[in-house]
């Protein structure tokens, strides 16, 4: 909202500060609701293009012309068409609340995101917190969808969510701590900002958190775990095993509902992906020192944000789903005592080698 | 700073809109034609047996209970983690014996078995 006041005082200076405010908030707020829709609408075709690539097949090859791209407006226009089915034994007050909160959670995070220096809608200075407490509100909508549809596998889903959700925040933010006590802040544009020079004054690459020390590094991997589980991502989607569960908490929704739930899970998807490359991997500081960087900052970061959703769909054509026993092993006897194992090592690690 | 929450308050009114209308919108294009077999329950075709609001796997629950201790843990540890740099060693102390005394909880849980999804089944000592 750095603009604000200046687009107060040239153009709009007869009228009160407040309605400037949120005239601002609300064309940010178009913007991304269009920015979702692009996201998940791009996100579902290359995710259908690269699976069939990594197996040998085309993909959708028909609509639009080149290489189907226009296959997901088509299915998501066939969606828009379809009845909206709301069962007879459902608690109708959820089911219909559900998919509201599941968009909605996905929605608010990316008030807080920044795509460069300045292009952010709100500047929060609890832009970590409150990204991590908005993608809890999309856990408690999913959990509802379960309980509301009065089905047997949307109930074993939702119960896998809370299951799994609850365990995979402990560790998700367990190590997004070493990155807060280096960056001393918890506003995603200043950690980003303090990324730009590294150990011995070193730009570019060495600037990022995931190169500063070894504890840091073993953060990231741990936290690219964790945040997989918390988008549903295979080789954690135990909510919706296609194979067990039908379609897990989402198995009675039909149409336009069920949209949203798709809309949300890659929304979701880019949340996570842009947390990685913010907090870790520079966000908008390129390979390179800053005083050579000839590409504009939003592209760098959504380079790399587009990187880590292509490495999240490799993920899911190349690991077999887990069982929940081992999800909730994986979690507990794993990623947590890593987690505050890395907070300790990383606090040795300033007060040794930086002298904090 | 309200002005960054105004924000967010716009968002969730934006978002609250978006379904809303979309779903609005879409009464107007869908087809509406319920009847009792097509709002059944979905089972894989088959007549619905029991409803599925039944008792469930006690491990959900534990579950649940170590994650708030674990999740206040969490809570604790940003404020510490955002000022960990001007406070030095003395928060650096102060913070381990914290989470030293988390690890003995996670341990004796741990310890107990609670973490494991399957619990073994007990085995009488002779």
């Amino acid at each position: 909202m750095h603009f604000v006041p200046y687009l107060h005082e040239q153009f709009l200076s007869a009228w009160p500060a407040s309605v400037v405010v949120l005239l601002v908030a609300l064309i940010g707020a178009g913007i991304m609701l269009a920015w979702v829709a692009l996201v998940a609408l791009v996100a579902v075709w290359a995710e259908r293009k690269v699976s069939a690539h990594m197996q040998a097949r085309l993909g959708p090859i028909y609509v639009g012309g080149f290489h189907g791209w226009l296959q997901t407006v088509a299915d998501g226009l066939k969606l828009f068409l379809k009845e909206d089915i709301i069962p007879a034994m459902a608690d109708k007050w959820l089911y219909i609340q559900a998919p509201v909160l599941v968009f909605g959670g996905a929605f608010l995070a990316y008030a807080a995101i920044p795509f460069g220096p300045k292009l952010v809608v709100s500047d929060l200075n609890i832009g970590v917190f409150y990204i991590l407490a908005m993608s809890a509100i999309v856990a408690v909508g999913i959990i509802m969808a379960g309980w509301a549809s009065h089905n047997k596998w949307s109930l074993y889903g939702g119960m896998r969510t809370a299951a799994q959700f609850l365990s995979y925040e402990i560790p998700s933010a367990l190590h997004l701590m070493p990155v807060i006590m280096y960056a001393g802040t918890l506003n995603l544009g200043e950690i980003v900002r303090s990324q730009e020079t590294g150990l011995f004054g070193w730009a570019g690459i060495f600037g990022w958190y995931l190169f500063r020390n070894p504890f840091l590094f073993l953060s990231f991997i741990c936290y690219y775990i964790s945040s997989l589980a918390e988008t549903n991502r295979t080789p954690f989607d135990l909510p919706e095993t296609e194979s067990e569960l039908v379609a897990g908490y989402h198995t009675e929704y039909t149409g336009i509902r069920f949209a949203f739930f798709f809309m949300a899970e890659y929304a979701n998807m880019f949340v996570a992906a842009a947390l990685s490359t913010l907090l870790f991997c520079g966000g908008w500081n390129g390979v390179l020192s800053r005083n050579i960087q000839y590409l504009p900052d939003p592209v760098v970061f959504l380079l790399k944000c587009s990187a880590f959703i292509f490495l999240t769909m490799w993920l899911r054509w190349t690991l077999p789903r887990f069982r929940i026993d081992q999800l909730m092993a994986l979690c507990w006897k794993f990623l947590i005592p890593l987690g505050l194992l890395n907070i300790v090592g990383s606090a040795l690690w300033m007060y040794i080698f930086e002298q904090v | 700073m309200s002005a960054q929450y105004a924000a967010i308050l716009v968002f969730l009114l934006v978002a609250i809109a978006f379904v809303a209308g979309n779903l609005i919108l879409n009464r107007l294009f869908r087809p509406q034609r319920p009847y009792p077999q097509k709002l059944n329950t979905y089972e894989c075709g088959e007549q619905p047996v029991g409803g599925p609001w039944v008792r469930f796997n006690i491990r959900f629950y534990i579950v649940a209970i170590i994650f708030i201790i674990f999740d206040v843990e969490v809570l604790f540890l940003f404020p510490w983690a955002v000022v960990y740099k001007d406070l030095g060693l003395f928060a650096f102390v102060e913070m381990f014996i914290f989470l030293l005394i988390l690890t003995v909880g996670l341990a004796y849980v741990w310890k107990k078995g609670h973490l494991e999804w399957v619990l073994a089944r007990r085995t009488p000592r002779t």
